[in-house]
Order: C-alpha cells, then sequence, then structure tokens
C-alpha cells in the first residue's frame, strides 16, 4: 500500500503495539494477559507493518527466522521445566528465586516467555509466508 | 561392472551365511553341555518377571523334550544356514534372508524352552510371522506372496484358537505354568469346559503341524526357498504343533475325546497325505506330502497313552527329521546344480553328483524303514505302539501300513527317479554342489545310519528323557536293535512288500491320484480361496459404498451418527429440562445474543466474500464481549485479537480464491436434508448444555486453583496461573501443536513455488 | 442466563453443520470457525454463569475475598481458542492448495472424485505463479 500517512502511522503504532504485548506479557501473572494474549498483540502489530511495508522489510527488521523464533520459545518452556527435574520434582513443577513472600523470578514466568515467542514465531510463520506467495 | 558387483554380493553373502551359522552352532554346543545332566534326570529353570499382572513371566525350563527339539533346531539350523551361504548365491537380499532364518530359529527354540503357556504363545506367533516371511522371500513373485499369507492366514487363525484355549485353560483352573500340569491334569480334564479347550488347542495345534482338513498351506509354503522348507516345513516349525500336543498331553491327553479325535485325524492326514504324494512332478511337492504324511502319524500315536506308542512318536519325529531335512537340502542342491526340480526332467545323477547321492541314498533308506537304519528302528516301535488296546489297532495298524508302504514306494521314487536311469543332460555341465551344500545331507544321513546301529544309547540318552518328560511312568522305554520274530516284524515285511509293489506300478498311481485329486468336488483349499475372495469382494463392496469420495456424504453420516447415538440415550430425559427459564434476563446480554445471531445468520446466507468475512468478525466479536461480560476478561481479549488476525489471514487467502458468488447453490430437496440435520444437531447441543447446566456442579479443582493460586504458585491471575503451572505441561502440548500447524501451513503454501 | 446461551450454542452449531455440508469448501472453513466459536461457548457455560466478577485475586489480599466466575473453564477456552486458530489457518492455507491443484473448491466436483492414478503420480498444480491467480480468476469470472 503506498499511503504516506498511514506508512508514518504505521511505524508509531508498531512500535506502541509490541510494546504494550511486552506490558501484557510480564503483567500476565497478576492481571489479564500473559504469553497468549501478549504474542497475538505482537503478531496483530506485526501484520499491520506486512500490510504497510511488506514482507521484505519486516523479515530484514526482525532480523531472526519465524521459525528459529517459535523454536526459541518451545525450547525455553522446555527449559522452564528443568529446575524442578533437578531437585526430584515431577517436569513443570514450579519453582522461584527471591524473597519466600514476594519472589521476583520464577519458571512459570519463563514458561509464560517461551509460550509468547512459540505462538509469535507460528503467527509470523503463516503471515509472512502468506504474503510472500 | 555388473559382473563384479554380483561377485562381490556373492562373496558377502557366503561370508554373512558362514559367519552366522556360529550362532546355532554355539547354541548348539551350549545345549549339549545340558546334556549329560538331563539325561541324569535334572532339569534346569530360568524364571524372571515380565508382565506379572498377566501371569506372564520369561519362565524357560529345559529337561528332556525340551532337549531333544533344541538339538533339533540348533543342529538342523546349523547345516542350513551353512547350506544358505552357498545356495543363496548373490542374492540382493542375503542380510534379511539370515535375520529371518535366525529370528525364526531363535523364536522356535523359546516356543520349546518356554515354561509359561502365554510365553510360548508369544514365540509361537513369532515363527508364524518369520514362516510367512520366509515363505515370501521371493516377493516379487505373486504366487510367493499369495502362498505367504495363505500360510500366515491358516496358521495365525489358529493361533488365535490356541490363545482361546489358553485363556479358557486358566479359567478351568488350569495354570499357565506348564511344569505344574502333571498335577492339574485331573481338575482341568473334568472342568465343563474341558471340550471347548481340547478344540482350541487341537485347532491351533492342528493347523500348525499341517493336519488334514488344514493341510493344504504346507505344500504351497513349498515357495519358500529349499533350505527354509528343509528347517521349517520338515523339520522344525510344523513340529511345533506336535510339541504342544506332547506338553498338553499329561494335562488334556487320556479322554476318549483326544484319542479318538487324535488317532482318527492323524491316521487319515498321513494316508491322505501319502497318497497325493504319488501325484505331482516335483521333488519338493512330493517331499510336502511326505511330510504331511510323517505330521499325520506323528498326531496319530500322540493319541495313545501307553509307553510305545509315545516312544513311537518321539522316535518317529527324530527319525523324520533327520531324513527330511537331508532330503530337502539335497533336492535343493539338484535343483541348483541340475537346474531342475522336476522328476521327469532328471536321471542318472549320482555320476555327476556323488556326495549328494550318498547322502540321499541313506535318507531315502531311513524313509522306507530298511533295517540298519534308524527308520527301521522307529517302525518296529510304531507298530508296536499302534497294536495298543485304546488306540483303535485295526483302524491305527492300517493307517501306519498304507502310509509307510506309500512312503516306501516315494522313497523309492525320490531315490532313483534323479540319480538313476539314464542322464537328461550332458555330464559336464552338472557338477557336485559346494562343501557346505553336500555337507548338512551328508551329515544328517549318516546320524541316520549311526542311530539305526545303536539304538539302545539312542533310547537312553534322547528319547527316554523326552518321553519322560510328558509321560512319567513306570514302564520301560527302550528301543532295541531286533526284536526277535513277532508281530510288528511282519509287518515290516508286509510294508516293504506293498512299497515295492507300488514303486513298481507307480506310473499308473500318479495318474490314478491325479485324477482322483483332480476329480473332488471340493478341496478345503478351494473353500479357503472361495472365503478369501469373498472376504476381499465384501470389503471392497462396503469400501466402494461407505468411502464413495463424497464430503458431504460423510459429513452426513458422521453428523447423523453423531445425533443418533447421543440423542436416543438422551431423549427418555429430556422431560424436566425445558421450562426452567431465568426469572430475569440482562438486557446487555440479550442484546450481545441477537446481535451474534443477526451475524451468524449473516454469515449462513452471505452471497459475497466480504460479508461473509465480516459477519464471522461479528460472530467472534460478540462471543468475545460475552466472555466479558461473565467475568472473563482474558479469554475475550485472546479472542478478540484471534479474530482480527482470522480476519487478516482469510482476507490474504481470499484474494486468491474465486468468490463463493461462483458457488453452486444446492437443490431444494439437500437443502431440506442439511438444514434438518443441521437443525437436529443444534437442537441437540442446546438441550444437552441445558441438562448439563441442571446438574450439580464439582468446583473442587477451581477451589483447589482459587487457594493456591497465590499462596504457592504467586500468581493473582487464577487464569493464566492454571495455564502456566498448574496445568503447565499441557499448555506445552498445545503450543507444540500451534507451532506444528503453522510450520504445515508454510510448508504446504511455499512448496510448488520452490520447484 | 444459561439457557438462553444455550439456544445461541445451538444456533452457532446449526449453522456451522449447515455450512460444513454445502460442499463449498469455503464454507465449509467458515462453519468450522463458527463451530471452533460454539464449543468455546459450551465449555464456559458449562462451568456455570452465575458469577461475573473475574478469576483475579486483589493486590494486598493473599486468598479470594469474594466468589468470582469459574477459571478452570477459562483456561481450556484460552488454549482452545488459539489451537482453533491455528487450525484455521491450516485449513485455509490447504484450501488454496487445493485450489491450486484441482481449479475448483466444490467438493461434489469432478477433481475430487477422481480415483486413485495407477503410477501414484500427482497431477501438475494448475497455480505456480501470481499470474495464474489473475488467470483462473478471470476465467472463473466470466
Amino acid at each position: 500500500m503506498h499511503s504516506v500517512i498511514l506508512k508514518t502511522a504505521t511505524r508509531l503504532m508498531v512500535g506502541l503495539i509490541l510494546v504494550f504485548a511486552v506490558y501484557l506479557l510480564l503483567r500476565g501473572h497478576h492481571e489479564p494477559g500473559g504469553g497468549f494474549s501478549a504474542a497475538l498483540v505482537a503478531g496483530t502489530g506485526f501484520a499491520l507493518f506486512v500490510i504497510t511495508e511488506g514482507p521484505g522489510q519486516v523479515r530484514a527488521a526482525i532480523r531472526l527466522r519465524s521459525t528459529t523464533i517459535s523454536l526459541l520459545g518451545l525450547g525455553l518452556a522446555v527449559v522452564a521445566g528443568l529446575p524442578a527435574l533437578s531437585i526430584g520434582q515431577p517436569f513443570l513443577t514450579g519453582f522461584w528465586w527471591g524473597p519466600a513472600n514476594a519472589p521476583w523470578l520464577g519458571t512459570p514466568l519463563i514458561f509464560d516467555v517461551g509460550v509468547f515467542f512459540a505462538v509469535l514465531g507460528a503467527i509470523l510463520a503463516v503471515l509472512l509466508a502468506l504474503e510472500e506467495f | 561392472m555388473v559382473h563384479t558387483d554380483h561377485d562381490l554380493l556373492t562373496r558377502r553373502c557366503r561370508l554373512m551365511g558362514r559367519l552366522s551359522s556360529l550362532l546355532p552352532a554355539l547354541l548348539f554346543i551350549l545345549t549339549c553341555r545340558f546334556w549329560p545332566a538331563i539325561v541324569d534326570g535334572q532339569t534346569y529353570l530360568f524364571d524372571a518377571p515380565w508382565l506379572p499382572s498377566l501371569d506372564l513371566s520369561l519362565r524357560f525350563r529345559l529337561d528332556g523334550l525340551s532337549l531333544l527339539f533344541a538339538l533339533i533346531i540348533t543342529g538342523a539350523g546349523t547345516f542350513v544356514s551353512l547350506y544358505s551361504s552357498s545356495y543363496l548365491g548373490g542374492h540382493r537380499h542375503c542380510g534379511r534372508y539370515f535375520f529371518f532364518l535366525h529370528a525364526f530359529m531363535l523364536s522356535m527354540l523359546g516356543l520349546v524352552l518356554a515354561d509359561n503357556l502365554l510365553l510360548l504363545f508369544v514365540f509361537w506367533e513369532g515363527t508364524t510371522i518369520f514362516s510367512f516371511l520366509l515363505i515370501g522371500f521371493d516377493h516379487e513373485s505373486k504366487t510367493a506372496r499369495e502362498n505367504a499369507r495363505q500360510s500366515l492366514l491358516v496358521t495365525g487363525g489358529g493361533g488365535l484358537a490356541l490363545l482361546l484355549g489358553i485363556l479358557l485353560l486358566k479359567i478351568a483352573g488350569g495354570s499357565y505354568i506348564i511344569s505344574s500340569w502333571p498335577a492339574a491334569g485331573e481338575m482341568v480334564r473334568q472342568h465343563h469346559l474341558y471340550p471347548f479347550i481340547l478344540l482350541a488347542v487341537l485347532l491351533g495345534a492342528m493347523t500348525k503341524s499341517a493336519q488334514f482338513p488344514f493341510h493344504f498351506w504346507l505344500p504351497n509354503a513349498m515357495s519358500a526357498p529349499t533350505p527354509i522348507s528343509a528347517f521349517l516345513h520338515a523339520a522344525t516349525m510344523v513340529k511345533a504343533g506336535i510339541y504342544l500336543l506332547m506338553r498338553c498331553h499329561p494335562l488334556l491327553g487320556g479322554t476318549p475325546a483326544w484319542t479318538t479325535a487324535l488317532v482318527l485325524i492323524g491316521g487319515f492326514t498321513a494316508v491322505w497325505g501319502a497318497v497325493q504324494a504319488l501325484g505331482p512332478r516335483d521333488l519338493k511337492r512330493i517331499l510336502a506330502y511326505t511330510t504331511i504324511m510323517a505330521l499325520g502319524i506323528l498326531t496319530m500315536f500322540l493319541g495313545g497313552q501307553t509307553a510305545p506308542a509315545l516312544t513311537a512318536a518321539v522316535t518317529f519325529l527324530m527319525v523324520h527329521a533327520l531324513y527330511k531335512a537331508a532330503l530337502f537340502l539335497a533336492v535343493g542342491s539338484i535343483d541348483h546344480s541340475a537346474g531342475s526340480r522336476i522328476i521327469d526332467s532328471l536321471g542318472g545323477l549320482w555320476r555327476a553328483m556323488p556326495l549328494t547321492a550318498v547322502a540321499v541314498g541313506a535318507a531315502c533308506l531311513s524313509m522306507a524303514g530298511f533295517p540298519l537304519f534308524f527308520g527301521f528302528i522307529g517302525k518296529e516301535i510304531m507298530y508296536e505302539g499302534a497294536l495298543a488296546k485304546e488306540m483303535y489297532p485295526v483302524f491305527a495298524v492300517t493307517a501306519a501300513v498304507l502310509a509307510n508302504a506309500l512312503m516306501t514306494a516315494v522313497a523309492a521314487i525320490v531315490l532313483f527317479g534323479p540319480f538313476f536311469g539314464s542322464a537328461r543332460a550332458p555330464r559336464q555341465q552338472i557338477h557336485e554342489s559346494p562343501w557346505t551344500m553336500w555337507l548338512g545331507p551328508l551329515v544328517l544321513g549318516g546320524v541316520g545310519i549311526l542311530f539305526g546301529l545303536i539304538p539302545e544309547w539312542v533310547s537312553r540318552v534322547l528319547i527316554e528323557p523326552a518321553v519322560r518328560s510328558f509321560h512319567p511312568g513306570p514302564e520301560e522305554i527302550r528301543l532295541v536293535f531286533f526284536h526277535g520274530l513277532n508281530l510288528p516284524l511282519l509287518l515290516s515285511l508286509v510294508t516293504l512288500c506293498c512299497g515295492a509293489t507300488l514303486y513298481l506300478l507307480r506310473h499308473r498311481a500318479c495318474r490314478l491320484v491325479a485324477t482322483v485329486v483332480e476329480k473332488l468336488p471340493a478341496t478345503f483349499e478351494g473353500l479357503y480361496n472361495l472365503g478369501l475372495s469373498g472376504f476381499m469382494n465384501g470389503a471392497g463392496l462396503l469400501t466402494g459404498r461407505l468411502q464413495n469420495g463424497s464430503l458431504h456424504f460423510y459429513l452426513a453420516v458422521i453428523v447423523s451418527t453423531v445425533i443418533l447415538g447421543v440423542g436416543w440415550p438422551w431423549i427418555g430425559k429430556l422431560s424436566g429440562i425445558f421450562g426452567r427459564w431465568p426469572e430475569s434476563i440482562d438486557t446487555t446480554a440479550l442484546a450481545l445474543l441477537l446481535f451474534v445471531s443477526g451475524s451468524v445468520f449473516v454469515v449462513v446466507t452471505a452471497r459475497k466474500r466480504l460479508a461473509a468475512i465480516g459477519g464471522l468478525g461479528g460472530v467472534g466479536a460478540g462471543v468475545a464481549l460475552i466472555f466479558l461480560l461473565f467475568g472473563a476478561p482474558d479469554i475475550a481479549m485472546t479472542q478478540l485479537l484471534v479474530e482480527t488476525l482470522t480476519v487478516i489471514f482469510v482476507s490474504l487467502v481470499m484474494l486468491r480464491l474465486p468468490a463463493i458468488e461462483q458457488a453452486r447453490r444446492r437443490t431444494v430437496r439437500r437443502r431440506c436434508l442439511d438444514g434438518g440435520l443441521a437443525l437436529a444437531g443444534g437442537l441437540l447441543l442446546t438441550s444437552l448444555l441445558i441438562g448439563v447446566g441442571s446438574e450439580p456442579l464439582d468446583r473442587s479443582l477451581t477451589s483447589y486453583f482459587e487457594a493456591n493460586s497465590y499462596l504457592a504458585a504467586h500468581g493473582r491471575n487464577i487464569v493464566n496461573v492454571i495455564l502456566v503451572d498448574f496445568r503447565s505441561f499441557d499448555t506445552l502440548g498445545e503450543i507444540i501443536v500451534v507451532v506444528l500447524a503453522a510450520w504445515a501451513a508454510v510448508t504446504l503454501i511455499r512448496k510448488p513455488m520452490e520447484p | 442466563m444459561e439457557p438462553l446461551l444455550a439456544c445461541l450454542v445451538g444456533l452457532l452449531f446449526a449453522a456451522a453443520l449447515y455450512l460444513m455440508l454445502s460442499g463449498v469448501l469455503i464454507k465449509f472453513v467458515f462453519g468450522l470457525a463458527l463451530i471452533g466459536n460454539g464449543i468455546n461457548l459450551l465449555i464456559f457455560a458449562a462451568g456455570r454463569l452465575e458469577l461475573q466478577q473475574p478469576p483475579l485475586i486483589h493486590p494486598g489480599s493473599e486468598i479470594l475475598s469474594h466468589p468470582v466466575a469459574n477459571a478452570l473453564p477459562q483456561a481450556m477456552i484460552l488454549t482452545a481458542i488459539v489451537i482453533g486458530f491455528a487450525m484455521v489457518t491450516f485449513l485455509l492455507v490447504l484450501l488454496y492448495r487445493t485450489y491450486a491443484y484441482t481449479g475448483t473448491l466444490d467438493a461434489d466436483e469432478a477433481p475430487f472424485q477422481e480415483e486413485w492414478r495407477e503410477d501414484d503420480s500427482c497431477p501438475e498444480p494448475l497455480i505456480r505463479t501470481q499470474q495464474d491467480i489473475k488467470r483462473l480468476r478471470r476465467e472463473s469470472e466470466l
């Protein structure tokens, strides 16, 4: 599409949308949000980007291949299950670091980030392929 | 180039065969080490649990009978694999062949060593499968494939019957542990399930051991490579049924039903097999029919309960294994050297193949039962056994004499046909086969003579321990070289005379048999073929009717099945569901419902693509708002975002697809039909959901999550905590599915663009 | 409220079935999307609708201080939505690929009823480039 207004607005919008996605992802454990919705928000942002700038630009912008992103996500999700294994708990049992009453990092958070990347990679893969064929 | 490849293959094949024959040879030596202790009356037991819940254990036991079988299996196995290393030449699938061969051998060994009936069944099926693979080894030939299938269906069907028998046996108070059977015998024989157990076990044994009327698969199994026929279909596998009968003897044997069934079926099979052996001109087929005869004789004698009858069975088992394996291997050599197995096109081979001729001579004389040969000893004890009171002596003696006389004639045909008379091909073209191929027949034939000279020793170290292990009794078990002048000796003389006469009349007899077999109105093989083709046609008809390629038909069948299957039991409980309407209706919710309904209407009736996509978006958004209204912000958000992306994707694909405006409209009749089905499905769902709502709800799981969400999992958003912590393994599976679906879609999109 | 929602679920199902039975593959995908929505609503309604508060624990408290909506079906539906989306996407692409090979989207037409070819060969695709798509669309609109 060749609309200057759309193009200019898109630049701004995509950035905002991605920031919003990260916000949704991080607050997901306590407020509505989480990996799935964050990935869908980011996917929508990229869809806008693809429609205005074309798939080539998007590929250049994200650098990583979309399959790599989804593999990264799956890998993170699996890695999140490993600490529990090391102390003899079932795979994927939650595990937290930090003060006992307010821990700041836990394997469920890593898992959620994994979900985010896996779903985002899947959406990007289809989106780019559909635009290119 | 091709030549070199072939040479390479030949060499590789030879190496493979010789190396792999070390396996049975080592096993043979190992078995021999246990031999002296077994003769002293010891047994060896190995027991390890496998599936305790099914009473299935890896329980192996070596006693006299197992030892005899193990020696035959490993001994014949050694010669057969050695023989195969030359016989196969440069066959492409050498490795496959030796794998099947040794896998079969190990299954067979497991079968005779297993002391747990279920374990025995596992190995039993193993022999069936490897026999199937070996008969169909030449898989490019249609006949070989069909014959393999036939043997699989017949013996596999028998295997199923056997399994049923095993399970019934367990119910009847028996045990899977074979060595505990003698104690349980009386209880099982009195049980009201006994006739069914007997029938099932006999079906299993008789299909495997090719008894009438299931005998037809064995001659057809001759499409296997000849060493395989020697090993499986003469020396070992077909004896599995006999082995089973021997093992079952203390448990199931001794009743009138057992004796009658075995004696009559065995006797008839023996005579009918021997008669048919006169018909064919192919040496292998002739031998196959004589194998049927031998199996019949064995079955017949297992019907008896006296020591002589059972000794006769065990002795003849050895006699037969020795001479039949030798003969099959020799026939393979003849085929290999002279290029034919048809008896009419062979003659005078003894000059060219002297060693093979000696081996065949020894084997045939043993088969005919000449004095000095082991076959003679076997025949004497056979007649002694047949004269026992409970064996229907007249029938048994007649059957044995007839079968043996025919056997003598066949032995003469097999010996004289190819090796004597005028040569049919120039001598220099035919040569003796390599040592690997004459060694086996020669040793096996030689053992036949040796055992004939020292029967007392053989009976002490082999026969007696074997018989004692399934027929413990005080009776004396002894083979002797010469019994003196008695009735068995007289019968032997009669047999030889009849055999000689039959040999002289062989051409006439052959024609007669051929005519009779041809004139039979119905054979069991014909019945089998009829059944098989009927089954195939039925399956084809059914598939053609059900899988007719129409998506509409499939869906209609699925939907109506679900509606009927779920709706039919549900219909009785319908009353009491309707009429419970809520007192107050939320107006926002009502408005949303109407909005979604309108969008659905748009999707269904749309004649324009864009309208349909818009309607779909409307439905999604409406549903999302319903979620939001009833306290589910997480899914409302996800749903809205998914709807957005769906609309984007649908639009991207739709750009490349034809407009739905062009789609054909359904006929009015089909519209009514589809509409009726759809309406019924919808009504069913509505009523089900209302029904679910009127039942009490179990919230214990939710309560657990609510109580532990923050305290144990440090999260305030319970839905998210369920997803990433309580049920995170499920979520992992789900994201894997999502990623795989996306990759599949990408592959589908890209494929033709990158030729 | 459940009975009303149950009627909506029934309507979604009926509409979806009617579309899927049409034999036009695009409508089939539409039907599948509708049925996905119907199932999600079904699970949601089966978890009861009396409580309208979202299942969140308020900051400051460690346990729920008030009754909230059932969280369990919500978690199930959330993943179901995403999987349904992946499924519909895959079907859309499959649809396109089918069209590229057969030139039609009517499941009752000849190319779908074809017997297996003897030599297991694949038919040549009708669409390889963007030009093919344009040409086919022109032809179909004539």
